[in-house]
């Protein structure tokens, strides 16, 4: 068999297949491995983003938390103070109500003591002049005596 | 250009005949040197293209090629999940490789009808059949090889007993009387599954070479006007036709696929 026009139209239908696919074809197929590519692309991309604001976070957190820490201890220190103050001042007031109390209560003693010694003295006289006129107004007898002294004994 | 019909059924015998090594004329040991050859070159381009991409492929954003490859094998591992539900580790790249190996076998009928053997002349090389699978021995090389793995996974899936247990007992029932026919209707259904699965894939390819061929003896059936205006007819015959062929070769190659699939997965399942 020889080389004849059969196989160069076989070659320009040939040509126009290699032209329908390069022009209908193909197009499609490289469409596909692009959306293909932007898609694998996108998903890396956003994974990465994802990544990196995750670190971002964490680091928000983490510094937060630093602050946080610090204010807590701030107000803990804060706190302390404010409840040294509170006792100490309590502890003046309780030492001055104290010391008003006994002073006070010291008066109260002295003058009820006043009183009592004043009572008694008055009540001692008294019997001493009962006693005085008694022993003068009866004959002198020494059981009479005995028992007056002892009563008086006993009254004071 | 002038030409009588006898020189068409001349050149279309001359184009289905395969290219045979001298000593044997005919016979069993007619091997034909033009389909192995194109099948191979194909099948080790096929896995040479896919081994590189799989050996550079990235995590990251893929090349074209690399994506083009992610395309086919993501669409070849879905159609396989579709059917099988069990370990894809075989069948997936059994499926992946029949498609491609197919499609590709396919494809060389789209080269013109002529090209291979005029080039292949210059060798001094007489015959040359550049498609495959429009070589009956091909494709029932492709179709026995599923067959014996659907034998293998019958026994595998089920055991020996298993499988004669279904063989004897499924569809019908287990009554003995039944076991003859059981077994008949069995065996009608293994044997016909490569039977199938070949013919279609050659009877699709076969008929479309022969229509290339026919189309091309319009390059050469009148002469003057006439000639020229069957001329022009011939590439557009030949144009369209060749367009056509692009859907047929890529359906061939998934129906083979497919049904690979299939009949392997339904060597699984129990009766």
């Amino acid at each position: 068999m020889d080389f004849n026009a059969t196989l160069i139209g076989e070659m320009i239908s040939f040509a126009i297949l290699i032209w329908f696919c390069v022009h209908f074809i193909w197009p499609h197929l490289n469409k596909a491995i692009e959306d293909r590519q932007i898609k694998i692309a996108e998903g890396l991309n956003a994974a990465e983003r994802a990544h990196a604001e995750l670190k971002d976070a964490d680091q928000k957190v983490a510094a937060e938390i630093k602050v946080a820490r610090q204010q807590a201890s701030e107000i803990i220190d804060k706190a302390q103070q404010q409840a040294n103050q509170i006792i100490d001042k309590a502890r003046g007031e309780a030492i001055s109500e104290i010391n008003r109390l006994k002073a006070s209560a010291q008066d109260d003693i002295a003058s009820m003591a006043q009183r009592a010694r004043d009572q008694l003295r008055e009540q001692v006289g008294a019997l001493a002049v009962q006693g005085a006129s008694k022993i003068v107004q009866r004959e002198v007898d020494a059981s009479t005596h005995k028992a007056l002294l002892d009563q008086l004994a006993a009254e004071i | 250009m002038a030409s009588e019909s006898g020189g068409l059924t001349e050149y279309i015998q001359h184009h289905l005949t395969h290219l045979t090594p001298h000593a044997s004329k005919g016979g069993f040991w007619a091997v034909h040197i033009d389909s192995i050859t194109v099948s191979l070159v194909l099948g080790v381009l096929f896995s040479l293209w896919f081994w590189l991409q799989a050996r550079k492929a990235t995590a990251g954003v893929p090349g074209k090629g690399q994506a083009f490859v992610e395309i086919v094998l993501e669409f070849v591992d879905g159609q396989v999940k579709d059917v099988f539900h069990g370990d894809r580790r075989v069948l997936g790249p059994l499926a992946l490789t029949v498609f491609i190996w197919v499609f590709l076998m396919n494809a060389m009928d789209l080269l013109p009808v002529d090209l291979l053997p005029w080039i292949t002349e210059k060798f001094g090389i007489g015959h040359f059949r550049a498609v495959p699978t429009a070589d009956v021995n091909m494709t029932f090389a492709m179709s026995l090889t599923v067959f014996v793995l659907i034998i293998f996974y019958s026994f595998k899936a089920k055991g020996a007993a298993g499988y004669m247990h279904e063989l004897f007992t499924a569809p019908f029932g287990k009554h003995p009387l039944l076991w003859i026919p059981n077994f008949a209707l069995n065996l009608v259904e293994l044997a016909s599954k490569p039977v199938s699965l070949a013919m279609r894939l050659f009877g699709n390819m076969y008929a479309g070479e022969l229509v290339f061929m026919l189309i091309a003896g319009l390059f050469s059936a009148g002469a003057g006007v006439a000639g020229w205006a069957l001329y022009g007819a011939g590439i557009i015959g030949y144009t369209v036709w060749g367009l056509f062929h692009i859907l047929i070769i890529s359906i061939q190659a998934f129906i083979f696929m497919v049904l690979t699939i299939v009949y392997i997965s339904m060597a699984h399942d129990h009766h």
